[in-house]
């Protein structure tokens, strides 16, 4: 079955704290591969937190680890993931003639990782 | 104020010196209210008074490491040697770009467009990939602009689209925009309507009066409609089919923005990142221009790092263009999508790279960070990154605010004079940038009195420095 969803990598205070300690630490390591997704989306795929996910599109792939959250805080079909190299491994290096690579709103296909 | 400042006190026994008005430049707010208490013996700030979480951890963290200033493919040199490898590898190179510089001083920023200029490379800012493309909506569009300072005295209708200051810029709405007691709004957020644009329920939606969450991918959609209804263009209700957003609440928005005495409209990369780009953001500073017709009515970009607006404000002024801009033919030309540097280096088109306090070997497209791995880089940065890492010249430099004086900009273009608090025994970016100018500028006046190919086409440069 296809898990079409449409990510959205953004900023967080994690993300903003843990930048500040090293990129290369733990810690950056960990919130940047970490994903929001809506919580009956992830019951759906049979999903619960900590569940390690593969993120695909006609660009790459990364294996991130998944977060539940409130389907009033993020709509079916919607991911949340810190900016950070998992996130750049989705990204098309096309600009369209305007230097910005469309960096949210990227269409993945969603796999759960057998352990 | 100088007096306030190095003050010592002595604190569980600790020799402590306090910063009065110091700087926070981790984000485009670059607050410069800070007090901060630095232990003198250890060299480490450990109070950040004043400072928002993420600027505690900027101060906290940006201690003295213990690391060689200087590597040429990860083996420690002199400061001096890399500054010869750097050198010749600029001027060697047939397309050299330039990249980074929003996390460092103005100082610094102007070095880096005068190496740029003398090699005839590529200058490039993280501009491109933040608000690029609302710098190509300002030339397009122009801008109904004002300093943080008149929105805290006098916004009534202050509006976020498409972006997170709860998180991204934490104290954007206690010291500007939200909470703070201006002149015209004494009441703080009691004076104010808060309007949050967004797709997704973030954590800034907890300051908002109305929350709007259009379709994702649909906000030129919804501005453009909000400039209808500004106008008095009727439209049908399949409106909210279209964008998610009832007309409704669109009909009460405009309603809003013509009646407000001074409005704000508060934009990020949810537009800029996003399908339509320099539209999105057209889009919107049109609305606020056409609503000019009817109150007071301004547009500001909420940005990111903490000199970025610096580095649009020292490029646009020394080349008169903001980001991706050229040298090649020896007089500055601009265009968005050749010369920004996520083309230069997905094109396959920079033969080497000289990258000032950023890390795109981690945050950009796959495509050029192959191609980052495949020519010779030479990085500036305080800490180890996935860039440093590939690099074939790595200085380590000192922090800016914290160990080095200098100008920033904030996000509303009002600059601001840094205070240090204490010294660190990396150089700072500008003092690099500056002995590699002049190596470059020695390097091309001979290659060019030797008859040098490189040194004849780049010796126009070198007859005019910055
Ligand atoms: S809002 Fe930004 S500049 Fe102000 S203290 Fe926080 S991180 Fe620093």
């Amino acid at each position: 079955m296809s898990n079409k969803m449409m990510l959205i990598p953004g900023r967080s205070s994690k993300q903003g704290t843990s930048l500040n300690q090293g990129k290369l630490k733990e810690e950056y390591q960990t919130v940047t591969s970490t994903l929001e997704m809506n919580k009956d989306d992830m019951e759906k795929m049979g999903l619960v937190d900590g569940d390690k996910v593969k993120l695909s599109n006609e660009i790459g792939e990364t294996i991130v680890s998944c977060l539940g959250k409130k389907p009033e805080d993020l709509s079916e079909g919607m991911l949340f993931i810190p900016y950070g190299p998992p996130s750049s491994q989705l990204m098309a290096s096309d600009t369209a003639g305007s230097g910005m690579p469309l960096s949210k709103h990227m269409m993945v296909e969603v796999e759960k990782v057998k352990n | 104020m100088i007096e306030k400042t190095n003050k010592k006190v002595v604190e569980e026994n600790k020799n402590i010196k306090i910063v009065h008005d110091a700087t926070c430049t981790f984000c485009g707010c670059v607050c410069d209210d800070m007090e901060l208490h630095v232990d003198v013996d250890e060299k480490r700030i450990i109070k950040s008074k004043n400072a928002c979480v993420l600027g505690r951890a900027w101060f906290a963290e940006h201690t003295i490491e213990n690391a060689p200033a200087a590597m040429i493919d990860g083996k420690e040199v002199t400061i001096e040697e890399a500054i010869e490898e750097a050198a010749q590898t600029l001027v060697n190179a047939k397309f050299p770009i330039t990249y980074g510089l929003s996390d460092t001083t103005s100082e610094a920023q102007r070095q880096a467009v005068a190496i740029t200029d003398y090699i005839k490379g590529n200058i490039d800012t993280t501009t491109s990939v933040c608000h690029g493309p609302s710098g190509l909506a300002f030339q397009g569009v122009g801008e109904s602009t004002s300093t943080l300072g008149e929105v805290k005295n006098r916004a009534d209708l202050v509006i976020y689209w498409g972006g997170n200051p709860a998180e991204s810029h934490p104290r954007h709405f206690g010291r500007y925009a939200v909470t703070p007691k201006g002149m015209f709004t004494p009441n703080g957020k009691k004076d104010r309507t808060v309007v949050l644009v967004d797709v997704r329920k973030t954590k800034s939606a907890g300051v908002a009066d109305i929350l709007i969450t259009p379709k994702p991918g649909k906000d030129f959609e919804v501005l453009w409609a909000l400039r209808a209804l500004v106008k008095g263009v009727k439209l049908s209700s399949d409106i909210e089919k279209e964008t998610g957003v009832p007309l409704e609440i669109l009909t009460d928005l405009a309603k809003r923005m013509k009646e407000c005495r001074f409005g704000v409209l508060f934009f990020g990369m949810g537009l800029t990142m996003t399908r339509g780009r320099h539209f999105n953001s057209g889009a919107l500073l049109a609305l606020a221009t056409d609503l000019n017709e009817y109150t007071h009515f301004v547009a500001k970009p909420v940005r990111g790092h903490g000199n970025v607006t610096g580095a649009d404000n020292v490029v646009a002024w020394q080349t008169g263009y903001p980001f991706g801009v050229n040298f090649s033919r020896g007089y500055p030309r601009f265009n968005p999508g050749e010369f920004t540097t996520v083309d230069t280096l997905s094109n396959g088109d920079a033969d080497a790279a000289l990258i000032v306090a950023s890390d795109p070997g981690s945050n950009f497209p796959k495509k050029a960070i192959e191609h980052l791995k495949n020519i010779p880089v030479i990085t500036l940065d305080t800490k180890t990154t996935d860039t440093t890492k590939l690099s074939h010249v790595a200085f380590k430099t000192s922090t800016y605010g914290i160990n080095t004086s200098g100008t920033v900009y904030r996000m509303d273009d009002v600059s601001i004079t840094l205070r240090p608090a204490f010294e660190s025994p990396f150089p700072d970016d500008e003092k690099i940038l500056k002995s590699i100018k002049k190596r470059v500028h020695e390097l091309i006046l001979k290659n060019s009195h030797s008859g040098g190919a490189s040194g004849e086409a780049k010796v126009a440069a070198a007859v005019n420095p910055l």
